[in-house]
């Protein structure tokens, strides 16, 4: 049986006049599979930021956020974050092995160089080729499927019980988004967290998650787990959602024309 | 009847030391009124040949014509007077406008530099554009840094038909914006296509955005077409390496959840 990590009630964030988030409570489960869902809007970043303490300045945030353990978890150390854009995520004058190592040297108290050996580690669980080489090299020389996959590991350096991945998929290519997919998958079950992971795609969100979120205009509208949301939406946003989802088995937009 | 046919061709970049074949040696050829799908991974060089097909790049090597003429001959005058016939959207929802611009400016330029309505029609034009794209006429005053992705994505659609194209080069054209909103854009291309006989050369990574609209599809991989003909044929059963990984890198909703871990 799991227990709750985290209790979160009448969670509310404005950005100056307008209302992101309004009266959001649920329970995340200690090693759970969390999907945030939602449209451009709905208050599922800004969700995931109030809960990692990332707000921006000036947001002001209610509500209640009661953590089991005695200690909230701090973001860095116990909560690893990777963001949508992964070129703006890292630090573009530094090279790759010190960014990775850093996370490592300051939060597990590592030596630079038992750091930069825990860095290497982590590209190669991530799955970069030739490690040593991609440590020396700056964020510029790498594709964009690379420089996520670096964020990944930076954000898991510091061996966090909780993942969050916001969008960080979404400016991929399919390909790459599903190389990266997999990546997650196996890293959260490796290593026992709890990952949250917001996307626009309800179907990704199927793929990997145990429990969908859906948030729609700031509200949480239906939370549950996928195979109940999915096949019993309870929510009509929810339903437009499965709704709106296409793939290669839906009927096309066109009709078939004869090719001459 | 054939509005575009591309022979052989060819691109090279060269970046450092290295010496990259961007687009080597591509043929195919789009049919009025047709769309054909551009599917492959980033790097496959789809960007590539739409820079060269809108001649914001130079071939080293090929040939193209569009609409009976000599494409790549065109130089100058001719060549500007000429792009009001094939036009383009790009997935850069922000860097596809100048930032100060309003909307009605947006769509006032092409109708003046293409001559396509008069100063004293030219406000009545805008407002139908923005009609038939689904904005207001009121839209035309509103900065476009205003508005959302979606309606961006619906301004440049607007000024793409505004010289009354009969191609228009669609990269990654849906691929920022969110599911609601690419569905309806998709709906607009289609009925659009359907209304003025406009072909598309629509370039995307997403096989299940192609597959919905497009008539024929081909797939890129390091600046090769893999795989080329009817899109339903090739998703149901890809050849290529690169066709196999597109199709099975597509999400499906998986209605009983993911299989449960076995770790």
């Amino acid at each position: 049986m799991t227990a709750a990590l985290c209790n979160l009630s009448n969670m509310t964030v404005r950005y100056g006049g307008r209302t992101a988030l309004s009266d959001v409570s649920l329970n995340l489960m200690a090693g759970e599979r969390l999907a945030i869902v939602g449209e451009s809007g709905s208050g599922k970043s800004t969700f995931v930021r109030a809960l990692a303490g990332l707000l921006p300045r000036g947001a002001i945030c209610d509500g209640q956020v009661h953590w089991a353990s005695d200690q909230a978890p701090r973001l860095g150390r116990d909560i690893g974050f990777v963001f949508q854009d992964a070129s703006a995520s890292l630090n573009p004058l530094l090279r790759i092995g010190e960014q990775v190592a850093e996370g490592a040297k300051r939060h597990l108290g590592l030596t630079w160089q038992a750091a930069y050996d825990h860095a290497q580690a982590l590209l190669e669980q991530v799955r970069i080729a030739n490690a040593p080489a991609v440590m020396r090299a700056y964020p510029h020389q790498l594709s964009g499927g690379q420089r996520q996959r670096v964020a990944i590991a930076a954000a898991i350096a510091s061996r966090p019980s909780i993942l969050i991945a916001d969008e960080a998929t979404s400016a991929l290519d399919t390909v790459v988004q599903a190389d990266i997919v997999k990546l997650l998958d196996e890293l959260v079950s490796k290593n026992a967290m709890t990952l949250l992971f917001v996307t626009h795609d309800i179907a990704l969100a199927s793929n990997l998650a145990d429990r969908i979120a859906v948030f729609k205009h700031g509200h949480l509208v239906e939370i549950g787990p996928v195979a109940d949301v999915l096949s019993k939406p309870r929510s009509s946003d929810t339903q437009d959602l499965i709704a709106g989802h296409f793939d290669l088995t839906s009927p096309p937009l066109i009709a078939e024309v004869a090719t001459s | 009847m054939t509005l575009l046919s591309v022979e052989n061709l060819r691109k090279h970049y060269s970046s450092g030391d290295r010496d990259v074949a961007a687009v080597d040696g591509v043929s195919f050829s789009l049919s009025a009124g047709e769309t054909l799908g551009i599917a492959g991974a980033s790097g496959s060089g789809k960007s590539t040949l739409a820079r060269l097909i809108l001649r914001l790049a130079e071939p080293e090597a090929g040939t193209i014509h569009f609409e009976g003429q000599n494409w790549l001959a065109l130089q100058g005058a001719k060549l500007r007077g000429n792009r009001a016939r094939m036009q383009m959207v790009f997935q850069d929802i922000h860097g596809a406008f100048h930032p100060t611009a309003t909307v009605g400016s947006v769509l006032d330029d092409p109708l003046r530099i293409h001559r396509i309505a008069t100063k004293k029609d030219r406000p009545g034009e805008i407002a139908r554009l923005l009609d038939r794209v689904g904005l207001a006429a009121a839209d035309a005053h509103r900065p476009v840094h205003q508005l959302s992705g979606g309606q961006r994505q619906r301004v440049a659609i607007a000024r793409a038909i505004s010289t009354r194209p009969s191609l228009i080069v669609l990269d990654e054209a849906v691929s920022a914006l969110d599911v609601q909103v690419r569905n309806r854009i998709l709906k607009l291309l289609v009925e659009l296509q359907r209304e003025q006989g406009i072909s598309y050369l629509f370039i995307s990574h997403d096989l299940a955005v192609l597959r919905a609209v497009s008539h024929r599809l081909a797939i890129m991989d390091t600046g090769r077409i893999v795989e080329y003909g009817r899109t339903t044929d090739m998703i149901d059963s890809p050849q290529s390496a690169a066709g196999h990984a597109l199709v099975s890198a597509v999400p499906r909703l998986t209605l009983a959840g993911r299989p449960k871990n076995t770790v």
